[in-house]
């Protein structure tokens, strides 16, 4: 790189380090000198070293150091000295050699286990300890002693340095209460690469302007001066963003796609009659899926619109709708109980209520929450979304109903679609919606479709009306775009998830 | 849903053509049964509610057969006529008032054939006879009883035989209290003074339905040609349904159909009456739902492929099938012998306008508002404990409970707030901030609704890190409110789960919209957080 462009986009701490290079190249003399932080060297060191002007080199040893008792036995000399200059060719006895001494009980016990291995005195035991000094204790006496020689060093010594009679003074020592301690050393060197050298030898103490402050655009001051420039390449830290959680992003593109495709948004609510959720859409009151385990009910009764009536005639008989019925009593009070929308196909039943024959061709849809009475486990949510759609037309028939759902998978990426037969209570033909796996090649069932029976459509409406309808599980559509496996993580709310889960790209 | 196990062979000779096994399968499905699995010899396939007809080896041939092109058309069944007679004492018209019988002979019963029939019998009862209580189906070797069979209710306590199963006698109230069977479906008999059963002319009882069969007289065997079958319930069309079902599968098997003569008191009728329905034949009403352009000729050829005959204008509809309420019906029938594979995919060109939901649309905007000022959201469920909703809030609000839930999230929120510490709670080894957000819905009781139950969409955010304070989450207020260009006031107030003095109720063109505070630390360490906590949560409707 050119040395110029290097030169500018030095940092400041890049600046003070980089010459102190030219002579130092031990982390701690480096600190020393360039009177900075340790931290600030570090960084430095980092930064010049990603740039290629030095090369740093770790190194990890052992090293010996001082301890306190070494520290202060180095000053007042070692205990057996005293102990020996104290001692006579007489034997004493041990309370007048401390006296004399000047050494701690402690001390003078370490002392004469000490000598005695040394074979430096003799030891006569009466009464009293009593002591003596041999020709070994006078040499001991006058020459200093291997220990002492080694304590005189200077420290911190290389552990893997000691050798011949230092290796015997550092054992001995060792042995002593806190004379000397062990400890790993990392020593951080550095030189200087090509660049480097040839960097040293320009000027490095330019002014460049760090940060650009209010003052200097104020004063002009910035002008005529040179901008530090920045390595732009590192790493910076995390910043979050705001987020929307990323099933509301599903959401909002599936409804998009509907209202491109001229659709009008379905609301209601979650809690619903019996009447609305199942009676208006013809299921039979003694149709399994009502009992008790599906569906979350709720205490208490509903009102009833005054179309239950009709409603009731077609269950029993067919009312005015050419049906035979179900041919069975309607019951009131199953009809009244309250409960949570075990579709969103209810909320077809409301809308269709509600048009007149001046709203046809009307076409609507929803993405909305339904509730299963289920525990939760991997694979199972007590609520989940569905995606309700209708078509009232007095010329809609069973190849539009494809050709709506087609057109709805082809913007979710599938570009196959199939109808099964199936049976549900209020679309006949009723059919099951496979779409052609594009990964896994293979046909997954998504939900089903239909044409509102008669039964459903006549008494709501007032007449008769073809209606198609469909109502499509999304779980398995979002989970997989997401890897999901187990579906309790659509709802789990880890903020780090959220925070870090890819956006809806499709 | 109810599943039917074939055997391929015996199913391959009722069809009478073998398919290869990748068209068997299509085939399967495309006639509106899911297959489940076929493995070696064995078949499953998942029969809907709507056509209990299929529920048998022999009724899903008949189906299949007819829907490849093999045997198509009308089945003929002949019912001769007999003297047998059962009579119907006003006895049970509290109990279980009706019953439709009928006769088969002729059947070389095995041990296959005994196991097909209680196959039969027991998916029946699950299924259209909704666990024996619309139709309980009972079975007897016919010459083991003596005619007239009478059909009768009496005092539980006063009769008594040997049912299935057991080797001692029994009264009818013994058998519910200490027989399996009895436990299981007592409660069909549950409070009735009277319990109904059949008893032969030499006093010999069979049943007592719709619990359980005499050992003595109500076994079929090895040894049995001919059986007496009987469906008991509540009305006399959907019995005749059943038996129908039952009759037509037997005598696929073999069988002889033999009447019955059942003595209502001055009222007689004779079942099985096994003469097609006739229901006038729409094709353009047809046509025009399935936009198909079918000829007369046509349409006729596909519903004989679903077992149909036709005459005349009218389609006869056989006995067995329980499905076929109205036109559609047949429409639908239709649309599977076309071949659902079959229909082309057409976008009509009926001009309509889109239209997003107002709430939904503003909702949308407030996401992005509160995005914008580097917020979370999160999605949480509706149900919830009243541990979080009430005792972890330091409330005591009237809550909405679930009856029957089976998990522990039994009651509507009535806030989304606590659904927010929850989260909070659970990220506490994420990184700080947590400045977090939800629309959503919550629930109260109102009895001026027509559930008695009012819901909202509220908004709610929660922040959440070491420094923050009231004036933060006011920032966030302001800064919405303003994008949506609202003035508002904040008006302290009392709230038990808040610092006294620092909470305050968010007023909107002279009304409350909401709620804006810090939590109190004993909020706060109720749920086991140790960082301060500042909130709002107002009613979204009302901002619109």
């Amino acid at each position: 790189m050119d040395l110029q462009k290097l030169s500018l986009k030095l940092h400041p701490l890049e600046r003070k380090v980089l010459p102190v290079l030219k002579k130092e190249t031990e982390f701690n003399a480096i600190t020393k000198k360039s009177g900075l932080q340790e931290i600030e060297v570090m960084r430095a060191l980092q930064w010049l070293e990603n740039k290629e002007i030095i090369g740093i080199h770790t190194e990890k040893k052992k090293i010996v150091l001082l301890d306190k008792n070494g520290m202060k036995y180095r000053k007042e000399g070692l205990p057996e000295k005293a102990f020996l200059t104290a001692l006579s060719d007489e034997f004493k006895g041990l309370n007048v050699i401390t006296k004399k001494s000047k050494l701690s009980r402690e001390e003078v016990n370490a002392c004469i286990g000490l000598l005695k291995r040394k074979v430096a005195i003799d030891v006569k035991k009466e009464d009293i300890l009593n002591v003596k000094i041999t020709e070994q204790g006078k040499k001991l006496r006058t020459e200093p002693s291997f220990e002492e020689q080694f304590l005189a060093k200077e420290f911190p010594i290389d552990l893997l340095s000691i050798q011949d009679l230092d290796k015997l003074a550092f054992d001995e020592l060792k042995k002593r209460k806190d004379f000397l301690k062990i400890e790993e050393q990392k020593t951080v060197t550095v030189t200087l690469t090509e660049i480097g050298q040839k960097l040293l030898t320009t000027n490095l103490t330019r002014d460049v302007i760090n940060r650009l402050t209010p003052a200097m655009l104020k004063t002009g001051s910035w002008r005529n001066k040179e901008f530090r420039a920045y390595d732009i390449e590192i790493n910076v830290p995390t910043t979050h963003q705001g987020k929307k959680h990323f099933v509301t992003e599903a959401v909002e593109y599936i409804t998009q796609i509907w209202l491109d495709m001229g659709f009008k948004e379905m609301s209601g609510q979650y809690v619903q009659s019996a009447f609305w959720d199942l009676d208006a859409l013809f299921v039979p009151q003694d149709h399994p899926a009502r009992e008790m385990q599906d569906t979350f009910y709720v205490e208490g009764e509903a009102s009833l619109p005054p179309v239950w009536k009709k409603v009731k005639a077609v269950h029993e008989n067919g009312g005015d709708t050419g049906s035979t019925g179900w041919k069975y009593t309607f019951s009131e009070d199953e009809t009244k109980k309250i409960l949570l929308r075990t579709h969103t196909t209810v909320l077809s039943a409301q809308t269709i209520a509600n048009l007149t024959k001046d709203d046809l061709p009307a076409k609507f849809f929803s993405v909305g929450k339904v509730f299963r009475n289920e525990a939760l486990d991997w694979k199972h949510l007590f609520e989940f979304y569905q995606v309700e759609g209708i078509v009232i037309d007095p010329n809609a028939n069973l190849k539009h109903l494809k050709g709506y759902l087609t057109q709805f998978y082809k913007k979710m990426g599938f570009d196959k679609v199939r109808m099964r037969p199936a049976h549900f209570p209020y679309t006949e033909p009723s059919l099951e919606v496979d779409v052609f796996h594009p990964v896994k090649k293979e046909w997954v069932e998504l939900g089903g479709a239909g044409i509102f029976r008669p039964e459903v459509v006549k008494p709501l409406l007032g007449f008769d009306c073809p209606v198609l309808a469909w109502g499509q599980g999304m779980g398995r559509i979002i989970s997989e775009y997401w890897n999901i496996t187990d579906i309790r993580d659509l709802y789990r709310n880890d903020l780090k998830q959220i925070r870090e889960m890819k956006s809806w790209l499709k | 849903m109810p599943t039917v196990t074939l055997n391929k062979t015996v199913f391959e000779e009722l069809v009478g053509k073998k398919l290869p096994l990748d068209e068997l399968k299509d085939r399967i499905s495309m006639l509106g049964t899911d297959l489940e699995r076929i493995e070696g010899d064995e078949i499953e396939v998942e029969i809907f509610p709507n056509r209990p007809d299929m529920l048998s080896e022999q009724g899903f041939a008949r189906a299949f057969s007819s829907f490849i092109g093999v045997k198509k058309g009308l089945r003929e069944y002949v019912v001769k006529e007999s003297d047998y007679n059962v009579i119907i004492e006003n006895s049970v018209s509290n109990v279980r008032p009706y019953t439709a019988c009928a006769i088969i002979k002729g059947i070389q019963f095995d041990d296959e054939k005994i196991k097909e029939i209680i196959q039969i019998q027991e998916k029946m009862h699950v299924t259209f006879g909704r666990n024996r209580k619309k139709a309980a189906i009972g079975l007897y070797p016919l010459n083991k009883i003596t005619f007239p069979v009478t059909y009768k209710a009496e005092d539980p306590t006063k009769f008594k035989f040997i049912p299935l199963e057991s080797n001692n006698e029994m009264t009818g109230l013994q058998i519910l209290s200490q027989h399996k069977t009895g436990q299981e479906f007592g409660h069909l008999l549950e409070g009735k003074e009277k319990y109904p059963y059949f008893i032969d002319a030499n006093k010999q009882i069979l049943s007592m339905p719709p619990i359980i069969n005499s050992d003595t007289v109500g076994k079929i065997t090895r040894d049995t040609k001919d059986v007496f079958i009987e469906c008991s319930g509540f009305q006399y069309d959907v019995l005749h349904k059943c038996l129908s079902i039952i009759v037509t599968a037997l005598a696929d098997m073999g069988g002889e159909i033999y009447s019955v003569t059942l003595s209502y008191g001055k009222e007689t009728k004779t079942s099985p009456d096994l003469t097609p329905q006739k229901m006038t034949f729409d094709l353009k009403y047809i046509n025009k739902r399935l936009g198909l352009d079918l000829q007369e000729k046509d349409a006729i050829e596909l519903l004989s492929k679903m077992g149909f005959g036709y005459d005349n204008g009218n389609v006869l509809i056989p006995m067995y099938r329980n499905d076929i309420l109205h036109q559609v019906d047949l429409a639908e029938d239709i649309a599977i012998a076309y071949g659902y594979e079959n229909f082309k995919e057409e976008i009509p060109n009926v001009a309509t306008i889109g239209e997003e939901l107002p709430i939904k649309k503003f909702a949308r905007k407030v996401r992005e508002i509160l995005t914008g000022l580097k917020m979370v959201e999160v999605k949480n469920y509706h149900l919830m404990t009243v541990d979080d909703l009430n005792t972890k809030m330091n409330l005591e609000n009237p809550l909405i409970p679930l009856q029957n839930a089976l998990g522990e999230h039994n009651h509507l929120r009535n806030a989304i707030l606590p659904s927010l510490i929850k989260n909070i709670r659970e990220n506490q080894h994420n990184e700080f901030p947590q400045n977090i957000f939800e629309i959503g819905r919550v629930f109260t009781k109102d009895p001026n609704t027509e559930t008695t139950i009012s819901e909202k969409d509220h908004l709610a955010m929660v922040l959440c890190h070491e420094k923050t304070d009231f004036t933060e989450s006011k920032q966030v207020l302001d800064a919405l409110l303003t994008s949506l260009g609202m003035k508002y006031s904040i008006q302290e107030t009392q709230h038990t789960s808040y610092i006294p003095g620092r909470v305050g109720n968010i007023i909107v063109n002279e009304k409350s919209i909401g709620i804006i505070g810090e939590l109190s630390p004993d909020v706060i360490t109720r749920w086991g957080i140790q960082v301060p906590i500042v909130v709002f949560e107002l009613d979204l409707e009302k901002l619109i």
